[in-house]
């Protein structure tokens, strides 16, 4: 009878590099963990942010000027991208757990759907905004 | 011991132990920020770039408000969600122990701060 072997478990990502070749359905996989858990960067800046608005102009002026110079630009569109994507690729995960599209072509189509499409969507909304 | 079943064994001991709750919560979630984000990212857009007098008139209205608040708590219980289960799958142990209530300490202190924010611009 198989036993508990605690402690002694593999631990993640330990099939990387040496035993598993990267494709595109798992790379789209692990961008979605990336961007999902890199925006906790954005929600504390744009904490920062209303807080500050709230504390005074002064206040305001640092969090802004920071959030508008050349890095605070850089990380809100990396923001913005990292946001769109995210969200194309959790809208494929809820479609997978219907049951739907779970096939290699589907699986594949979504893939290029979310990268193109959050790449567009990005654009768009920095031409919008 | 040898009486026990492998399946006795292993309920219970899920990724959470939660059973589905866990997943559901994130589904609920999920949904939602289908709908809040692109909400929140055309009110937040439009009011970033402007002076603090119009910035704290424009999140004095009830719809960027109301909206900014939604997406910042529903945003939060997902992420909560979320990194709990990257840390599940990336360390374990005392150390996964730690860094999920870190995380919980953060996810939660984040959105009362936002919270807060709102509140005093909105007042």
């Amino acid at each position: 009878m198989a036993q508990l072997e605690r402690g002694n478990r593999p631990l993640s990502p330990f099939m990387l590099g040496k035993y598993y070749r990267l494709q595109m359905t798992s790379v789209t996989s692990i961008l979605t963990r990336i961007t999902g858990n890199a925006m906790l960067v954005t929600v504390l800046l744009i904490v920062w942010w209303l807080l500050a608005a709230a504390t005074g102009p002064d206040a305001f002026e640092r969090a802004d000027g920071f959030l508008r110079s050349w890095f605070g630009d850089l990380v809100m569109f990396l923001s913005l991208w990292g946001l769109w994507y995210h969200s194309l690729a959790g809208i494929r995960h809820l479609i997978w757990d219907t049951g739907r599209g779970l096939d290699l072509p589907t699986a594949y189509t979504m893939g290029y759907v979310a990268i193109g499409g959050s790449v567009v969507l990005t654009l768009l909304t920095v031409l919008v905004i | 011991m040898a009486f026990i079943t492998d399946r006795k064994r292993a309920r219970g001991t899920g990724a959470t132990g939660h059973g589905t709750d866990h997943h559901w919560n994130m589904t609920v979630t999920s949904v939602a920020l289908v709908i809040l984000v692109p909400l929140f990212v055309f009110t937040f857009g439009s009011a970033l770039g402007r002076p603090w007098q119009e910035v704290v008139v424009y999140y004095g209205r009830p719809f960027p408000a109301i909206v900014a608040a939604l997406t910042l708590i529903v945003g939060m219980v997902h992420f909560r969600g979320g990194v709990q289960i990257m840390i599940e799958d990336y360390s374990d142990g005392l150390t996964r122990k730690a860094l999920v209530m870190a995380m919980i300490c953060i996810s939660y202190g984040a959105a009362a701060v936002g919270l807060f924010a709102l509140a005093s611009l909105a007042l």
